[in-house]
């Protein structure tokens, strides 16, 4: 799979990047995740192109990149999928999904389908344990998966049917995700749901059974 | 007891009292756990932890039990305070088993390839292993492997599984070197030291790493898996490169270096040197001379016994009836300087003697006689260290003299260094040194040095390549003198200052004396035991004028000794000077292309196989002994006794100790010195588009003389570019990437073209480098006008 | 006390996370407050409130930010630490969620009151869904004259830069998570200096939980009294209790500390399918595990670190009979090694070895004497770690072996699979969106 080139305007946008603080090189993983958007993967030249513009040696740049987890130094497909396999996810059946989603699509941890749409992660705990198990698509949630769902899922995603996640926007690529947490907004904040279940459990249980804090005298 | 303070421990005299192994002890605050201990005669095993650097607490090897904290410590992170009491292994089982715990988690994936290993026989794992470690693992599972080994550099190998993380060699090169070419890459487990694709550990300062790794994950490739450390004999030498003067750890086995290593030397190259001091020694084995050659009558050179070679260049120099003359390199030692010297005088009845094999003048003759020579003032590493402001003229440090380099880097770093560069471009060096450019076309240093605002007591650096500027020397001791600011010469060559001292110039005697005073003659010959007029009273005649009256036919001989034409200032007169006189004696430790012009070759031992000193650009002697000892190879001064033996003079120097004594002897001058220079500048004229200015000056790494046979070390050269500014690119009608074709009417080189912010009308190309002889090519010297054109491929 | 619904009392009103919602109960009332007192006023207000560190280790917030000097000249930094990634910690990305303006609020007062003209909010890469909301937080306050120059003409200036990680558990510790924000790997620094004197750029920084800042604007608002009305004295005010696990109800419950489990498990609807409740962990993988005999804890700093635990991130995860506490464990430890950041020797060699000696015990061909191993690695790793990392590492295999050793004595013999069949552990719960 041909990875694309950074371009003039690419780099632009990462000195948007490097501007947005005091020193410098502080954008350097927002950087690399918007290399990431552009490349589908961080590759040499990807490092290169962030050592330039910050001034750095390719390899401290490389040293960066291969720390963190989310960066990978392979093309990605189209979506990335993870599943957690923390302990409680895992349990919980996170397992189950894990071995679902690999036999589905015949690839394992860290590979990518020959035709490039999906990459697939077992990932670590993602903060979203009351809604266990837990699955991501492009970083974005997919709450309380079972593998009925998994199948649905992958089948919405390879017939490009809309997909919306349990907590996020309707699903488009690991590329757009990227450009976000790059620190690009996608303007797509009304496009999520509002709370869910897990996160109103103990509001409707305190009015179900009149609890509320004590009342201060600012009111809140 | 009380410690006092080293140098590294800290610059505050106030003592704190503190408890170690229930040792009462005084030391100066912020005194490390560790350097404590260590004085007192504990030595608390560590890993990442080194003097030099900043301290990391990583390993965890160094732990301690420190009274009133929970856990144990990092004895290598924290001071002493009043008051600590402090048990090491030695009296706590705290220690001792957080000691012996992670010595057993360094050594669950580690290869324990002992046997095989470099590092083997003074390896800190191992030896730490021995008294930290467990005698049977516990480990039952798979260990961590790597594909092995992985070229960091041609030089730098590095085997990851015998790694234990500590990060010395990252460090290193980030904080000491400024060459962060190697990280930690990956993270937790499979964390590993790496470079970045492509992008080879190319720093000058590369080799240290593989000194201070204190496992055997770095290697160099030059002596991977060649000896043992316990089949070594090790001297401590001083390099021979350049004029930092490194003291060295020279390891032989069988007659044959095998490696050399820094040898800490607080005063001057700390713990560290430059990839060219440690792996450049090749040529000790590359077209060695060995037999004395003499030409026959058939004019073919064939080999010949010692007796008869040296009478046959006594004889030659005897008909020549003192129409002759010396040429010097710059890397004698001190004492065969000296030796040259005098033999000048006494047996030759000359001053026609200069070991300024460079770009030079009469200028830089009385810059030198006025104001380097006898010195006993001058700039020191330390003082650089300490520096507010140094201004650097006409002088590279990195690329010119790196330990230089190092000390002023470790100055800035400390945070009260400014550096001020005269220079056509903020290179990469300089950069490293966070140093400001004033950017300065050849030929204007003089004009800008007197132009800039210099705060008093600063110090001023000035390259050897100044002597290529009229004026500038006048000029920078002149500004010198009105702001209050020391000024020190940096030569490049190791012999440089020695020879100076030792009056290889033709208006030079010994010790800075000037040929002209007749008192300084009469002191010198008083020592030598010859009359006073055997002292010719006036100046002899410098490199060129040499070079200029041979091809005249007013010289009938030349001794060429440590030379090598392609340095010459003009190589191409330089062939043109021999071929005109009748007769050549060359003497030096290698063939080079002037040995077949040579009537007389003689072979002289290189520094490895002989005693002497280099004095350093401090001025501070740097005395050194034989490292291997039975060679039968002689020193310059001893082949020059011969000579003199055989021209029936008593010349007195057969020995090392006699040279020393004589030296000493002379003692210091107090009397006259040369004139300060007072030589004017000279207006850089208007020149057409495509003229440029040539800038240009030697990279660390390059096509030297001793550099050849090590492979390795010129795989890591920078490549050779030329530079020129956008504005002047843009006139030729140049872009980056184009080739660039540098010209004159002697000849050209061609370049592929990087466009920097550069002062304009100026082309940078490096002075020596794969396709870039300067000398060669153009007999050029910087300052000279050049054409530029679009280079073909 | 029972539930104490603040930081989420609105969270079931249409976009509870728009600055318009936000605004209609108060919001940003408290940063108007705020910036008619001195900054030390506002400091003495937390102080006096009590509030301490949601991130885990409870570090009183109001001392935290008196550490910072005062007219030194050097800029001040205010960082969030919303880099949630602790197993079991949920809590911080939900708050993000449905109500990041407190957040936002709680920024602009923390970094008033330490002076601060710059602050960052450091949210773990993996949750865009969160990203989008403080960025839209952000930008909403900016347009308001919230953040920005001059804010409400107090002559005060803030800016706010959202931040985000790639994938670093260790970025949780607030030395590491500054070296990645300077665009570093993110591995612990050296201490002291402490980030109060030399934290980003070598200036002093505040790091908190994002929690922890979101709490803030209720204290200037209510006062210190109010907030001190809830929990306890060593352990007052509300907190966001997470439970998951075997449970009916898993989600959000915010309640005063000093609640104990088994009033967050009945609110929680209790186990499921009406299953023993085996083991519980309150705070996170790394504070070690209780079991249903210390249900009644109250859930404060003091009466966990008393039953030899910690409150850590207030996140209890609950499992039922029917869960193996050696996979448990396995999985953890190889999360731990998989996060280890590599720095020191114990962390990354410990968990490297752990995680392959456990894995036989998971197959069922562990050694007896390989438990008193693991045991003996966790103590070479404890304590002697470069960060409190390699301490939660080395926390839940001592822990599972008090409560069940012999269910480790029989990983030597059985597969943790055939001893605790997975299909019975796993829940395939209905709830969800697709």
């Amino acid at each position: 799979m041909s990875v694309k080139e950074i371009t003039a305007e690419h780099i632009e946008e990462l000195e948007v990047l490097a501007a947005k603080y005091p020193v410098r090189r502080s954008a350097l993983l927002p950087m690399l995740h918007y290399v990431q958007s552009v490349q589908g993967m961080v590759s040499p030249k990807g490092i290169q192109t962030c050592a330039t513009v910050l001034d750095l040696t390719p390899a401290e740049v490389a040293a960066v990149a291969t720390f963190y987890t989310m960066f990978k130094r392979f093309p990605m497909g189209k979506h990335h999928i993870g599943v957690c396999i923390n302990t409680l996810c895992a349990l919980l059946g996170g397992d189950d999904l894990w071995k679902e989603l690999t036999e589905t699509l015949g690839i394992g941890h860290d590979e990518t389908t020959s035709d490039s749409m999906f990459t697939i992660e077992r990932i670590e705990c993602q903060a979203a344990c009351t809604v266990a198990p837990v699955m991501t698509v492009n970083w974005e949630f997919m709450d309380s998966m079972d593998p009925a769902k998994l199948k649905e899922l992958i089948e919405k995603l390879k017939t490009g049917a809309p997909v919306q996640s349990t907590r996020g926007t309707l699903i488009t690529s690991i590329s757009d995700s990227e450009r976000l947490l790059a620190g690009f907004n996608d303007g797509k904040v009304n496009d999520s749901p509002d709370a869910d279940d897990s996160m109103l459990a103990g509001l409707r249980v305190a009015k179900e059974r009149n609890m509320t804090a004590p009342i201060g005298k600012g009111v809140r | 007891m009380t410690l006092t303070s080293d140098n590294k421990a800290t610059n505050t005299q106030e003592l704190i009292t503190a408890t170690i192994d229930g040792i009462q002890m005084q030391v100066p605050k912020g005194t490390l756990i560790i350097r404590a201990a260590e004085k007192m005669g504990t030595f608390v095993p560590r890993f990442c932890d080194h003097p030099s650097l900043a301290p990391v607490a990583a390993c965890r090897m160094c732990l301690v039990e420190i009274e009133g904290m929970p856990k144990p410590q990092p004895s290598c992170a924290i001071p002493l305070t009043e008051g600590m009491v402090v048990k090491t292994q030695m009296t706590s089982k705290v220690a001792e088993d957080a000691q012996a715990g992670v010595m057993e988690f360094l050594l669950i994936n580690h290869p324990l390839d002992c046997p095989v290993c470099d590092k083997g026989g003074e390896c800190p794992l191992q030896n730490q292993a021995m008294t930290a470690g467990r005698t049977e693992s516990r480990f039952e599972i798979e260990k961590r492997t790597f594909p092995k080994p992985l070229e960091l550099s041609t030089e730098i190998l590095l085997d990851r599984e015998r790694c234990v993380e500590c990060a010395r060699c990252t460090r290193f090169s980030e904080e000491i070197a400024g060459d962060p070419f190697i990280e930690l890459l990956e993270r937790g487990a499979k964390q590993q030291v790496g470079i970045a694709t492509d992008e080879p550990f190319n720093s000058y300062f590369s080799g240290n790493t593989v000194q201070i790794c204190p496992v055997g994950a770095l290697t160099s490739s030059a002596y991977r898996f060649r000896s043992r450390p316990f089949d070594l004999v090790s001297v401590k030498t001083t390099c021979e490169h350049c004029a930092a003067g490194c003291s060295l750890r020279t390891d032989y086995r069988r007659e044959t270096v095998m490696r050399r290593l820094a040898w800490e030397d607080p005063e001057v190259n700390e713990d560290w040197n430059c990839d060219k001091g440690r792996f450049a020694f090749g040529y000790l084995k590359t077209n060695r001379l060995t037999q004395p050659k003499v030409r026959n009558l058939d004019g073919n050179q064939i080999d010949a016994l010692w007796p008869d070679a040296v009478d046959i260049a006594a004889a030659g120099l005897a008909n020549a009836q003192g129409k002759v003359a010396v040429l010097l390199g710059g890397r004698l030692t001190l004492e065969d300087a000296y030796a040259y010297s005098k033999f000048a005088r006494v047996a030759l009845g000359t001053n026609n003697i200069d070991f300024r094999n460079r770009d030079h003048s009469e200028e830089e003759q009385q810059f030198l006689g006025s104001a380097v020579a006898g010195n006993h003032n001058s700039v020191t590493y330390k003082e650089l260290e300490n520096a507010q402001n140094v201004i650097l003229v006409s002088f590279e440090p990195e690329e010119e003299s790196p330990i230089i380099f190092l000390r002023l880097r470790k100055a800035m770093q400390k945070g009260n260094l400014k550096v001020t560069a005269i220079a056509p471009y903020l290179s990469k060096g300089l950069e490293k040194l966070n140093a400001e450019v004033v950017a300065t076309k050849p030929g204007e240093e003089g004009k800008v040095l007197s132009g800039i605002d210099i705060v008093e007591n600063s110090i001023i650096l000035i390259g050897e390549r100044a002597a290529a500027i009229p004026g500038l020397l006048s000029v920078a001791l002149e500004v010198s003198n009105k702001t209050q600011s020391k000024i020190s010469w940096i030569p490049r060559r190791a012999g440089e200052r020695g020879a100076l001292e030792a009056g290889a110039l033709p208006a030079l005697l010994p010790g800075a004396r000037p040929v002209a005073d007749a008192s300084a003659r009469s002191e010198v010959a008083k020592v030598w035991g010859v009359s006073n007029s055997k002292i010719p009273s006036e100046p002899g005649l410098d490199h060129s004028q040499i070079i200029k009256a041979a091809i005249n036919g007013e010289l009938k001989a030349l001794i060429i000794a440590g030379l090598d034409v392609l340095d010459a200032p003009d190589p191409k007169l330089f062939s043109e000077a021999i071929n005109a006189v009748d007769f050549v004696i060359t003497i030096g430790v290698q063939e080079n292309s002037l040995t077949r012009y040579a009537n007389v070759s003689l072979p002289v031992a290189p520094v490895t196989e002989k005693s002497g000193t280099f004095i350093n650009w401090e001025g501070r002697p740097r005395p050194f002994g034989k490292a291997i000892g039975s060679t039968n190879a002689l020193t310059d001064a001893r082949v020059l006794s011969m000579i003199a033996e055989s021209m029936d003079l008593d010349f007195g120097l057969q020995i090392i100790e006699d040279l020393r004594m004589e030296l000493s002897e002379l003692g210091i001058w107090n009397g006259s010195k040369l004139e300060k220079p007072q030589f004017e500048s000279k207006e850089i004229v208007d020149f057409k588009n495509d003229n440029v200015i040539l800038s240009t000056w030697h990279q660390l790494l390059d096509e030297g003389a001793m550099q050849v046979g090590e492979e390795h070390l010129a795989g890591t050269q920078k490549s050779s570019v030329a530079y020129l500014s956008e504005e002047t690119a843009k006139q030729n009608n140049l872009t980056t990437g184009d080739l660039v074709t540098v010209l004159n009417t002697r000849g050209s080189i061609t370049l592929p073209l990087e466009i920097i912010e550069m002062v304009n009308k100026v082309i940078w190309i490096p002075f020596n480098s794969k396709d870039s002889k300067v000398k060669q090519s153009l007999g050029a010297k910087e300052g000279d006008i050049m054409l530029i054109e679009k280079g073909k491929v | 006390m029972g539930l104490t619904p603040v930081l989420t009392a609105h969270w079931d009103e249409p976009k509870s996370f728009d600055i318009e919602n936000y605004q209609k109960h108060a919001g940003y009332v408290a940063l108007t407050n705020s910036l008619k007192m001195t900054p030390d006023e506002v400091i003495g207000v937390v102080k006096d409130s009590g509030l301490r560190g949601r991130g885990g280790a409870g570090f009183p917030t109001g001392l935290k930010w008196s550490f910072v000097p005062q007219n030194d000249g050097k800029p001040h930094y205010l960082v969030v630490n919303a880099d949630e990634s602790e197993p079991g910690a949920c809590k911080d990305i939900p708050l993000m969620l449905a109500n990041p303006h407190s957040l936002v609020e709680g920024v602009a007062i923390a970094a008033y009151a330490i002076r601060a003209n710059h602050a960052f909010i450091y949210i773990r890469g993996e949750v865009p869904h969160a990203i989008r909301r403080v960025m839209n937080a952000v930008e909403q306050a900016y347009a308001q004259g919230l953040l920005g120059k001059n804010i409400k003409n107090s002559g005060f200036d803030l800016d706010v830069v959202v931040h985000t990680g790639a994938g670093a558990y260790i970025c949780g510790e607030e030395t590491a998570l500054l070296d990645s924000l300077e665009g570093r790997r993110g591995q612990p620094r050296l201490k002291p200096p402490f980030p109060a004197v030399a934290g980003l750029y070598a200036s002093p920084t505040v790091v908190n939980n994002a929690e922890t800042l979101a709490s803030v604007p209720s204290i200037i608002l209510n006062g210190a009294d109010w907030f001190k009305s809830m929990g306890t004295e060593k352990s007052p005010g509300f907190k966001l209790f997470a439970v998951s696990g075997h449970v009916k109800r898993p989600g959000i419950y915010e309640a005063a500390l000093g609640t104990p489990m088994s009033e967050l498990l009945d609110y929680a609807g209790g186990m499921k399918q009406g299953r023993d409740l085996k083991f519980w962990i309150p705070g996170g993988s790394s504070v070690p595990m209780l079991t249903p005999e210390h249900i009644d804890i109250p859930m404060t700093y003091e009466d966990l670190a008393a039953a030899g635990t910690m409150l850590g991130t207030g996140t209890p995860m609950m499992f039922d009979k029917t869960t193996s506490v050696v996979k448990a464990v396995s999985r953890w430890l190889e999360f731990y090694k998989h996060e280890s950041c590599g720095k020191c020797t114990p962390c990354r060699e410990g968990t490297y070895w752990i995680t392959g000696v456990l894995e036989k015990f998971e197959h069922g061909v562990g050694k007896e004497h390989e438990l008193e191993l693991i045991n003996d690695i966790c103590g070479q790793i404890a304590g002697r770690s470069f960060c409190a990392l390699g301490d939660a590492a080395a926390t839940p295999f001592p822990g599972a072996m008090k409560y069940f050793a012999s269910e480790f004595e029989e990983a030597t013999r059985k597969p943790v699979d055939v001893s605790f069949p997975p299909e019975r552990t796993k829940i395939f719960s209905t709830v969800g969106v697709m």
